[in-house]
């Protein structure tokens, strides 16, 4: 007594974008520039990879103009592993989407840590199958996102410094006014919409909802089990980490520990036995000593 | 109303990685109470399991080190029923195609599973499909999902696509190849209360 059913298949719709972004939630994104460091992410938990050529810290250090990675290098990885592979494509440079919709890749990062190729628009992600991930600061820069067709917003933190300051900034920038928009009457909500540059209807959705309408994730300066859980308790619904695992002394154990710190988020017992002996976090620098915010790209 | 069986019971969703909350707001719908699992002390008395999507090389490491695989292993030989949909199909199967070498599952329902058999994100997709007893189809949303490609003699295929079984059931385990927590209609998780 079997229900067959021969029905039409709809691909790249909202559910079936935003869905992804779902099952990675509780999760550990990881970095990595080479099909042995994909390897390593997934053997050590991580429920993706972004694939990218430099990691921030790289980026930072050496300067000039930061790109898409080479597809080569992009389908290595991919043949690597059995888990998401996401791409960063440079702001508002909506060719390079294109490629890596082309390459298969399973989510793309439109990411202010590459050197932006559009000071004025972003990309039109509704224009593509693939899904897309982008940085905000604050409620209004994430509300832009998802009416640009965004199905997963990260605080954008301070890529490749290793300090968490900036991503708990933005976490509580977004998330506190969540909260604000929450207690408005629906007049107010006028008022929101202008004072966050955002779609009213967004705004009315999340007052009626009470969070945005597609996850939050955290990114740009996770470098240790705490960071993680840190940004887990101010209420980010997974994690990116970027320089934070490859460049530390001893990546493997250190990304076992942050996806354990992930899951286990609210437990400091496990949190304390997780975080022991995992030799020296990548060293790390304070915003003072910063010359370019990536976290000002993008608007 | 067709959840006679469950409503109000304890069920527990294991929580280390992926939609567990989705599902618990589908069971609240159908009128369960829900507990997160991450370890074991979070078995006691619950009532039934719901394994969710995510990754599951992901999960299935994080069963390991939390102590919780042995303890879910007993509980189901005990009979403990459980949902299992798209990676907790997985974790499920008697047997994993294109898995990792160290991914476990439970062996709980006899069924071959392909990781990602339906192709990678581009190919996800949403399709409406009919199921077993369900009065107007159920529509199904896909995330690289895995592929059921053998079912063993003692398994009640309950939903087929193009030919190919996506919901399934042996005794106590009821598996989806499919996210029934993503689209707000909890007939499948009343159905699965039913048996809890």
């Amino acid at each position: 007594m079997t229900s067959s059913t021969s029905s039409p298949r709809a691909t790249g719709t909202y559910p079936v974008k935003r869905g992804l972004a779902e099952m990675l939630k509780g999760g550990v994104i990881m970095d990595v520039v080479t099909a042995e460091q994909a390897k390593v992410a997934e053997d050590s938990g991580a429920c993706a990879v972004m694939a990218l050529e430099r990691v921030p810290a790289d980026i930072r250090r050496d300067g000039g103009v930061a790109r898409m990675s080479d597809p080569e290098m992009i389908e290595a990885i991919k043949a690597a592993v059995t888990i998401p592979v996401m791409a960063k494509a440079r702001i508002g440079h909506f060719v390079e989407a294109q490629i890596l919709e082309a390459l298969g890749v399973d989510y793309v990062d439109e990411s202010e840590v590459l050197t932006p190729a559009d000071e004025t628009h972003h990309i039109d992600k509704y224009k593509f199958t693939v899904p897309f991930v982008c940085g905000a600061t604050n409620l209004g820069e994430a509300l832009r996102r998802i009416s640009e067709g965004a199905c997963l917003i990260r605080s954008k933190g301070e890529a490749g410094t290793g300090n968490i300051v900036e991503a708990v900034r933005h976490l509580r920038n977004i998330i506190g006014d969540i909260r604000k928009v929450g207690q408005a009457d629906s007049a107010e909500l006028f008022q929101w919409a202008k004072v966050l540059q955002a779609p009213l209807p967004l705004v009315q959705e999340i007052a009626e909802t009470g969070w945005l309408p597609v996850p939050l994730f955290c990114a740009g300066g996770i470098a240790t089990p705490a960071d993680a859980a840190l940004a887990m308790q101010l209420g980010a619904e997974a994690v990116f980490v970027g320089s934070g695992i490859f460049k530390s002394d001893d990546p493997a154990p250190r990304a076992k520990a942050i996806v354990e710190a992930t899951t286990h988020f609210r437990d400091a017992h496990i949190l304390a036995k997780v975080s022991r002996g995992l030799g020296a976090p990548m060293t790390g620098i304070g915003m003072d000593e910063i010359n370019q915010r990536y976290a000002e790209r993008g608007w | 109303m067709s959840n006679v069986g469950g409503p109000h019971r304890l069920v527990g969703v294991l929580a280390l990685q992926g939609a567990f909350v989705a599902h618990e707001r589908a069971l609240a719908i159908a009128g369960a109470n829900t507990r997160q699992v991450r370890q074991p002390a979070d078995l006691e008395g619950l009532d039934g399991l719901v394994m969710p999507g995510g990754e599951s090389t992901t999960m299935s490491r994080l069963l390991t080190t939390s102590g919780l695989y042995d303890e879910i292993k007993a509980l189901l030989s005990d009979g403990l029923p459980v949902f299992g949909t798209c990676a907790g199909m997985i974790l499920l199967a008697s047997e994993v195609l294109d898995g990792r070498p160290d991914q476990r599952s439970f062996g709980a329902i006899d069924v071959s599973v392909r990781r990602n058999g339906y192709g990678r994100q581009v190919d996800s997709f949403e399709a409406d499909i009919d199921v077993v007893d369900f009065d107007r189809t159920f529509h199904a949303v896909f995330i690289r999902a895995p592929k059921v490609v053998r079912v063993g003699p003692n398994v009640e295929v309950l939903a087929e696509l193009d030919g190919v079984p996506v919901v399934a059931r042996q005794g106590h385990v009821m598996v989806a190849s499919f996210h029934p927590e993503l689209t707000g209609d909890a007939r499948l998780h009343a159905r699965f209360l039913q048996e809890v």
